[in-house]
């Protein structure tokens, strides 16, 4: 089991290798437009309690940063299935079917912690404070387990090209700007708020928030963040173990 | 080595009113394949010879018969009998975004193969397919034959015991065609069994030691091609009749002559073959 979960990712990484540079790149420029145009633009003129607008950003773009590079990682799995079929090469082979699951989100919590270095990296040129340490790097772990989960799920569910582009319009894109990302939800009207609490990303962009600025945070969110996990884990999996039916 | 039982396969699909309805696709077969067997599914497009493949190689769930692998039955077994298979899929599936090389390494990964192993027998399968220059190029830049050479030499990576070839040899030139058959009789001189199917009846004539003729999911005939060709008829007289092309069947060169003899005119007399009996089989009676 292992070895396969191994097998799996080791396709993703072959692949992602030979497009690193690209990757880097082109991961930058929409972290770069954030910090230019939320942090330094309208950053400047915006006061935050405990600090400034930039500190308060960097977190919120983490989180939403990770989600959609993992989210869209996975997304390719859908070619595979719909019109190269090579999905069928590890629906042929003994492998235990869990595998390809984590081997792909795997391989996504990957490269979504790529591009969340390179956010680090960007942020701190740009003059923002932070502190980075092991619980920060496992909810931006968490987050990326469950948004290549979600991935996963759409990919195998979803049929047609088209309709991948409509999950992020009217799913992840509301999400990047609703879920605390940008601002404190306490702001909002109650019913808007406890909807946008129950959704995960609001749990990632706190927890950063709170853990990046030393503050004390939630740990019910952690706790939040890992049921989400299991909850996906569960149903990406069975849609791929019902692939064959 | 292979026994199938009654397996069934409906699938849903629209109808021209827009109605869900159900389709059969494999209605009832029954079969029973030996070890070492070269055994062909012949039958028309849609008659369900894909479908079969893919239940038999556990990519679809029958609706409902039952599959044995060396009398085990496959379901619940599905892990330990993939080992044993190696499918070439109808249509091409590669990975788009890996080169020929990773291609099939990922196929010998998926099958547990050690580093050494598995590194010597890409080597010798891609010098088999002719393809050993081109192992570091992306397969989205080989021809539409060399893509099927491939399809081949990967399904055959691990030795597998029970080897599906759906279409194997389509779009393949005579010589390497030719050569694909040698490496069939090959494997199955080393007792792996062999499933095929084909649109190609000399391939199934000259390779398999029975055929299985499909029509709308059902099993309307099995035997070996000699015998299929006995019973309709060793000879075949054949002429143009006013709108189409005529055929009838005799037990002897005798009658067919005589016959030909009352006809006259352009006729012609020749042993009878698979073809025959196929057109006989899916087309005539059925009444197209
Ligand atoms: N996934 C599917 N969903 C719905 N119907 C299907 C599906 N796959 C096959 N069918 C139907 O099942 C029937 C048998 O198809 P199948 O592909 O097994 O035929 P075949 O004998 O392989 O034909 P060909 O010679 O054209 O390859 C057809 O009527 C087809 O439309
Ligand atoms: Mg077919």
């Amino acid at each position: 089991m292992l070895y396969d979960i191994w097998t799996v990712f080791w396709r993703d990484w072959l692949v992602l290798k030979r497009r690193m540079p690209r990757f880097i790149l082109s991961r930058m420029v929409a972290p770069m437009l954030y910090l230019v145009a939320f942090g330094w633009g309208l950053g400047r003129s915006i006061q935050v309690i405990g600090g400034s607008y930039i500190d308060f950003l960097v977190p919120g773009i983490l989180a939403l940063n990770s989600m959609n590079i993992s989210f869209n990682s996975v997304t390719p799995v859908h070619a595979e299935r719909i019109y190269h079929k090579s999905l069928e090469e590890y629906l042929v082979a003994p492998i235990c079917p869990y595998s390809v699951v984590i081997g792909k989100v795997l391989a996504a919590v990957l490269r979504g912690l790529i591009s969340s270095s390179i956010i680090v990296v960007l942020a701190w040129l740009f003059g923002a404070h932070f502190i980075i340490t092991p619980l920060f790097l496992l909810v931006l772990i968490l987050n990326c387990v469950i948004f290549a989960e979600i991935g996963f799920f759409a990919a195998m569910t979803i049929a047609s090209f088209e309709e991948m582009g409509q999950v992020n319009t009217y799913i992840l894109l509301p999400m990047s700007f609703l879920c605390g990302t940008f601002f404190s939800t306490g702001t909002l009207p109650d019913a808007v708020r406890w909807f946008i609490e129950l959704l995960p990303l609001t749990h990632t962009s706190y927890l950063l928030r709170g853990i990046s600025s030393g503050a004390d945070i939630a740990l019910s969110s952690v706790l939040v963040l890992v049921f989400y996990s299991l909850l996906c884990f569960f149903f990406s999996s069975r849609v791929f173990l019902r692939l064959s039916k | 080595m292979i026994r199938v039982e009654s397996l069934v396969k409906k699938f849903q699909y629209r109808n021209k009113n827009n109605k869900i309805v159900w389709r059969t696709a494999v209605d009832g077969l029954t079969l029973d394949i030996r070890q070492g067997e070269v055994f062909g599914l012949l039958g028309p497009n849609g008659a369900g010879k894909t479908t079969t493949i893919r239940m038999l190689t556990m990519l679809t769930e029958p609706t409902s018969g039952e599959i044995f692998y060396d009398n085990t039955p496959i379901r619940g077994h599905e892990q330990e009998m993939k080992q044993l298979i190696g499918v070439v899929p109808q249509h091409i599936n590669f990975d788009q975004d890996l080169t020929v090389g990773e291609n099939l390494e990922l196929h010998a990964r998926l099958h547990h193969m050690g580093r050494v192993e598995r590194h010597r027998r890409i080597e010798e399968l891609l010098a088999y397919v002719e393809l050993a220059d081109l192992v570091n190029a992306n397969v989205r830049e080989l021809s539409g034959g060399m893509k099927r050479r491939l399809l081949i030499a990967r399904a055959l990576i691990h030795h597998p015991r029970i080897l599906f070839l759906d279409e194997p040899t389509v779009a393949l030139d005579p010589q390497v065609r030719r050569r694909i058959w040698e490496l069939i009789r090959q494997l199955a001189r080393e007792q792996v069994t062999v499933l095929l199917t084909t649109h190609y009846i000399e391939e199934a004539e000259t390779l398999c030691e029975r055929v299985a003729i499909l029509n709308k999911g059902r099993l309307i005939g099995l035997d070996t091609p000699q015998a299929f060709c006995e019973q309709m008829g060793r000879y075949t007289v054949e002429w143009d009749a006013v709108d189409a092309r005529e055929y009838r069947f005799f037990d002897t060169r005798r009658e067919a002559a005589d016959f030909m003899a009352e006809l006259g005119g352009s006729a012609s007399i020749r042993r009878s073959n698979l073809e025959d009996v196929f057109i006989e089989l899916t087309g005539r009676r059925e009444g197209l």
